[in-house]
């Protein structure tokens, strides 16, 4: 396990992850600023992310997808605020259509990630944080929902 | 515990249904009259405020009164919800960093099969 230390908090709807690396800062930041690695660890096994669009620079944006074990896409999309290479990036991370442009009225999260490495090691800190309680809501909404249909589901499995 | 089952079978009840977890997910964000939710699914206005009343019973909405419009808004405590929310977010980060992890311990190959 690489996570060394997890915070929230639930007023300022922030998480902040801390991850440990045995690898140059380099390497790690290679892992997001080479398209290919990113789309190997962006999305969990059952949805793989094919990233699309990957420019890693201020006013830039990264257009990816994510793909359901049914096929369904589920679009994505990072507008770039700010970049230090390889110590810093910094994105707003939001839903996005099929052409890669932002969808309005879908959650929106602001993603902070710093690398600091000393001793071939490299420590990633990273802080999420939900622009507003709605948008936060929205999202664990879908989850929800999602939840939802996977219990319902198992229920009426075990009710046939 | 007759009365906790009671609770729990009126809320799978309530939640075993497509319209009403789409109802429950939709006055999640805030409130949707009983006739803007009408609106959006292909059914009548009583049949909607059928399932709105299922959802009231197992508490899950409440429903208000406001002029002519009735409001729905889903009741789930602030900061359970809040918890929830970043503790999914958690997990997707744990994952990630999981496999982050697993992308540079196996580099070397790695590294000339990505130069592809």
């Amino acid at each position: 396990m690489s996570v060394t230390s997890v915070d929230k908090d639930l007023d300022a709807l922030t998480l902040t992850l801390i991850a440990d690396f045995e690898a140059t800062a380099e390497r790690v930041w290679d892992l997001w600023a080479d398209p290919r690695k990113l789309e190997r660890w962006w999305g969990p096994p059952t949805h793989p992310a094919t990233m699309v669009d990957h420019d890693l620079t201020p006013g830039g944006a990264v257009t990816y997808y994510m793909t359901s074990p049914e096929g369904e896409k589920y679009h994505g999309r990072w507008n770039i605020t700010a970049v230090d290479v390889p110590t810093s990036l910094e994105f707003i991370d939001t839903f996005a259509d099929s052409d890669g442009k932002p969808v309005d009225n879908m959650p929106v999260s602001t993603t902070q990630m710093r690398l600091s490495s000393h001793d071939g090691k490299t420590r990633m800190e990273l802080r999420a944080v939900f622009d507003t309680r709605a948008q936060m809501d929205q999202l664990l909404g879908m989850g929800m929902d999602e939840g939802l249909k996977q219990a319902v589901g198992q229920m009426d499995a075990l009710l046939a | 515990m007759v009365v906790d089952e009671q609770v729990v079978d009126r809320l799978l009840h309530a939640l075993a249904d497509t319209t009403r977890r789409d109802i429950v997910r939709r006055c999640l964000v805030g409130e949707a009259s009983v006739s803007r939710l009408a609106e959006s699914y292909p059914m009548s206005f009583a049949a909607v405020q059928k399932h709105v009343a299922v959802l009231e019973r197992a508490g899950l909405v409440s429903k208000e009164r406001s002029g002519r419009e009735q409001l729905v808004r889903t009741d789930v405590d602030a900061v359970r919800r809040a918890r929830d929310a970043l503790d999914q977010l958690e997990a997707t980060w744990r994952g990630r960093v999981d496999r982050m992890s697993d992308l540079l311990t196996e580099r070397t190959e790695d590294d000339e099969r990505d130069q592809r």
